[in-house]
């Protein structure tokens, strides 16, 4: 698996380090008028590259599952001349991570029966959990495409992929009683959360998906600038690890 | 059999704004409170702190802060041929839980309704006639004015540390304020936010078009402020994690920075958490509450708290909820039209235009959950409904909250490079202004308790019927109109309006913003609680918030949930407490 080995030499380049930014605590309980100090530069620039003995450990995916996430994640969010996409930014790790938590298992979710599809003013009703929805479908995609392509949809050209996650988009592929269209959902706005949230939970590796759309991620203030029309801002995006007093992880 | 403690004064049923502020009024005039909060104890100094509070995931999207459904919901349809389903995950609607309630995490755009809301059905029928009022609607006077309501709306600003302009001072109309609000003793305690460039486009474009534009009321502070009772707080800093977020500056008043403190600080107030109440019982007579049940979510027990007074301060869902099951009251039905509980439940409708503008620098991740620029001139009955199909209208503001990058899903729906493409050149050039839409009450749209789904404790859930009925949705298409034009002459590429779907859903996010259920009235027959929020039946309950709005305005709540809750705490301290009785 070729793009798997592209996504750690990424990583490597880029180093995994995060380096703790001296910074005061601005949520106290006095009332404050002065700003804290602005922001550092963020840790990645600074840090030295780490060696990669903590490379991820897949938690939920089994190994087909991986191969399908990796996959499918590299063409929903495709490396291309605009920077990395989601696979070189972790995003499967982060679904993985989902999926094996709470979420995963519907935490927080009203999970009582009787079970009944209802209008799609009344929202999502499938007794599937989120992790079950991507165990259920995973296979029957793979069936698929077996059946047209012989393979399995990892292993197919990048144009194939696209045309069978088109299929699921628009349901056009046949899941048997999973509809494609809700797979797909869950799948599309999984990727795009694990592009766009902290890089703590493992996606979105060194910003790159906040870098994308010049969103600056954690700052402690925008008190000075929000009047300031045509100054841009030019501070470095920051992440919470940056600002946490927690050890980083070498030294 | 449940564990009996010994009686109070009072206890608040839920810890929010309502259970909060009076629990503050009731503490000081020397009652012992006790707050019933089925929510975890929540230190805003250690779950609110900087950094860990700037995560949108956990959040903005997960709804760290909110109601655990999968302990209690309700269930929906929009109509009563459908089965009701459950909300199986908060969408709609994020609804409040543990210390401070939805105060803890809303934006702080704090309105006075408009003097028309209290009196709106006798101002229609006056210059419009009854033929105006839609079939099935069920618009109904307050009993209460404006007027009476001022010093409570002046009080509750002044506690939340309110940043503003004035529109009209004593009657007189004040230039850059809103001069369609009713006349205001005095100014707001704080200066107005700062403007962001998407507010400048606005507040330009709504004056060349000859409206009225003004600086949204907020409750992030707009510098350093400590209110009347002491209480201290911080500047906001426009950090974009608002709405949705605890605040780490202690910049957004929140009950947790306000009022509870106020009320902590008599001794006289406990807050019992893991705490979820499940019923009022009543005595024999059926005039007099005399305790409310909760289980314990700790050990799991039933326990009795007696109290001389009962106030239901759980929200709208909560509040109805407990009407309900404790069979205090008849439920409406909307067949025969009989019974009254559940009745008049509304919503907040929108509307809204969006478009592109480019060569600017927005800077569209900053912002506060109240730095906005707003016009009220097609708001209540600010123009002239003649010929129009519909009554009421909508506040139309341009606001920047902050877009965080999942929640504002930059570049739609779409995947692959183009989709990439699309959401790298749109973060910072396509712009939006919106409008909060009034929400009128019909016959069909009702809150009574489903027949099927249960909650944790085993009580039936709350089944919501809503829709949007007669002519509602033509307010909102006439609002997206106005959107439209002003969106265009803010120079925007691409217009297009937004105007509510056919039909109501429960699933994307809307606004927070339920009220109805147990309204207010003068009249038993068509309200539960008179004007102070008492029960006409049963003068030691009080079933306070927005559940006692008999509709919902253009604007957000709870500037207004303020002031009728300050107004009935007044009422206790002054009169109540000498003469336990009927308020009147
Ligand atoms: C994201 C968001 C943004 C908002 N922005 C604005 C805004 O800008 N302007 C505005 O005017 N309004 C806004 N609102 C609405 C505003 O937050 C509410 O109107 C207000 O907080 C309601 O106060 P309350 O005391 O009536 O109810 P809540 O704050 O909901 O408090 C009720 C409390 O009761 C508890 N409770 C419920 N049932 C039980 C039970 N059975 N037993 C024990 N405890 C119970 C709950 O856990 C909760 O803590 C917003 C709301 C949200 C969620
Ligand atoms: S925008 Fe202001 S009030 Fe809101 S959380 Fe940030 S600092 Fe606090």
């Amino acid at each position: 698996m070729s793009e798997t080995n592209e996504r750690r030499n990424f990583l490597k380049g880029l180093g995994l380090v995060a380096v703790t930014v001296g910074l005061g605590r601005p949520g106290l309980v006095e009332a404050q008028t002065a700003p804290p100090p602005a922001p550092a530069p963020p840790a990645m620039e600074m840090a030295a590259p780490s060696d990669t003995s903590t490379a991820y450990t897949y938690v939920f995916f089994n190994p087909v599952e991986i191969a399908f996430i990796e996959a499918a994640v590299a063409r929903l969010i495709p490396k291309d001349n605009l920077g990395p996409g989601a696979l070189e930014a972790g995003v499967s790790y982060y679904i993985d991570g989902q999926l094996a938590g709470w979420y995963g298992e519907a935490g927080r979710w009203y999970w009582q029966g009787p079970w009944q599809q209802g209008t799609p003013q009344q929202g999502y009703q499938l007794p599937l959990k989120p992790s079950e929805v991507y165990r259920a479908a995973i296979p029957r995609i793979n069936e698929v495409t077996q059946k047209q392509y012989k393979a399995d949809f990892a292993d197919l050209k990048a144009d194939q992929q696209d045309k069978v996650l088109t299929g699921l988009e628009k349901g056009d592929i046949d899941l048997g009683r999973l509809p494609a269209t809700t797979f797909f959902a869950f799948l599309l706005q999984n990727t795009k959360e694990g592009f766009f949230a902290d890089p703590t939970y493992g996606g979105n590796a060194q910003m790159v998906g906040w870098k994308l759309i010049g969103y600056p991620g954690v700052q402690p203030t925008y008190a000075q600038i929000i009047e300031q029309y045509k100054t841009p801002f030019t501070a470095p995006p920051m992440s919470i690890a940056n600002f946490t007093d927690d050890p980083p992880h070498s030294h | 059999m449940s564990k009996k403690l010994p009686s109070v004064d009072a206890v608040m049923v839920g810890v929010g704004w309502t259970g909060g502020i009076l629990a503050a009024e009731l503490t000081r005039a020397g009652l012992s409170v006790v707050g019933l909060e089925r929510g975890q104890s929540r230190d805003a100094n250690v779950e609110f702190a900087f950094p860990h509070i700037r995560d949108e995931l956990k959040y903005g999207i997960r709804f760290g802060l909110m109601q655990d459904v999968s302990r209690d919901t309700l269930t929906f349809r929009n109509s009563a041929d459908q089965m009701a389903l459950p909300m199986r995950q908060l969408g709609s609607f994020l609804l409040g839980n543990g210390t401070g309630g939805a105060g803890a995490h809303w934006n702080g755009q704090t309105w006075r309704w408009t003097p028309y809301d209290f009196e709106i059905y006798s101002q229609t029928v006056k210059r419009y006639g009854k033929g105006a009022i839609d079939d099935g609607m069920l618009i109904q006077d307050w009993g209460v004015t404006y007027q009476e309501l001022e010093p409570f709306f002046d009080k509750f600003e002044h506690t939340a540390g309110i940043g503003g302009t004035a529109g009209n001072l004593q009657g007189k109309v004040q230039a850059g304020g809103n001069p369609f609000e009713g006349p205001r003793a005095r100014a707001y305690p704080n200066p107005p936010m700062k403007r962001s460039q998407l507010g400048d486009l606005f507040q330009n474009a709504t004056q060349n078009l000859g409206y009225h534009p003004f600086p949204g009321p907020s409750a992030n502070m707009t510098q350093a402020y400590t209110n009347p009772d002491g209480q201290a707080l911080g500047a906001c800093m426009y950090c974009g994690f608002c709405e949705r977020f605890g605040c780490d500056y202690n910049a957004k008043a929140s009950p947790n920075n306000t009022v509870l403190p106020t009320a902590l600080a008599t001794g006289k107030f406990e807050v019992r958490h893991d705490a979820n109440v499940v019923r009022v019982n009543m005595d024999s007579s059926k005039k007099r509450a005399v305790s409310v049940t909760y289980v314990d979510l700790i050990t799991g027990e039933e326990i009795e708290q007696p109290a001389e007074m009962i106030f239901l301060t759980s929200f709208t869902f909560g509040n109805v909820k407990l009407l309900m099951v404790s069979g205090i009251g008849d439920i409406y039905d909307p067949v025969t039209n009989k019974g009254i509980v559940g009745r008049n439940y509304t919503y907040q409708l929108s509307a809204g235009a969006g478009g592109t503008i480019t060569g600017k620098d927005f800077k569209v991740f900053a912002g506060a959950g109240s730095e906005s620029v707003v016009i009220d001139d097609f708001n209540g009955d600010h123009f002239d409904h003649t010929g129009l199909g519909f009554l009421h209208g909508g506040s139309i503001s341009a606001s920047s909250t902050g877009a965080r990058p999942i929640q504002s899903n930059p570049g739609g729906s779409g995947w692959g490079s183009a989709w990439k493409k699309a959401a790298a050149a749109a973060y910072n050039t396509s712009v939006g202004i919106g409008a909060q839409v009034a929400s009128l009450p019909f016959r069909q749209n009702h809150l009574d308790l489903d027949p099927t789904y249960r909650d944790a404790y085993g009580h039936p859930l709350v089944r919501m019927t809503f829709d949007y009925r007669g002519n509602e949705r033509k307010r909102s298409q006439y609002l997206a109109e106005v959107n439209v034009k002003i969106l265009t002459e803010m120079g925007a590429k691409n217009v297009a309006g937004r105007s509510v779907p056919e039909h109501y859903t429960i699933v994307p996010y809307q606004s927070t913003h339920n009220q109805g259920g147990a309204i207010m009235g003068m009249d038993p027959a068509n309200s539960v609680v008179n004007p102070y929020m008492q029960h006409h039946q049963v003068s030691n309950l009080f079933v306070v918030g927005a559940s006692s709005f008999p509709h919902n305005s253009g604007f957000n709540p709870t500037g207004t949930v303020g002031a009728v809750t300050y107004r009935l705490a007044d009422a206790i301290v002054k009169r109540y407490i000498k003469a336990p009785g009927p308020l009147t």
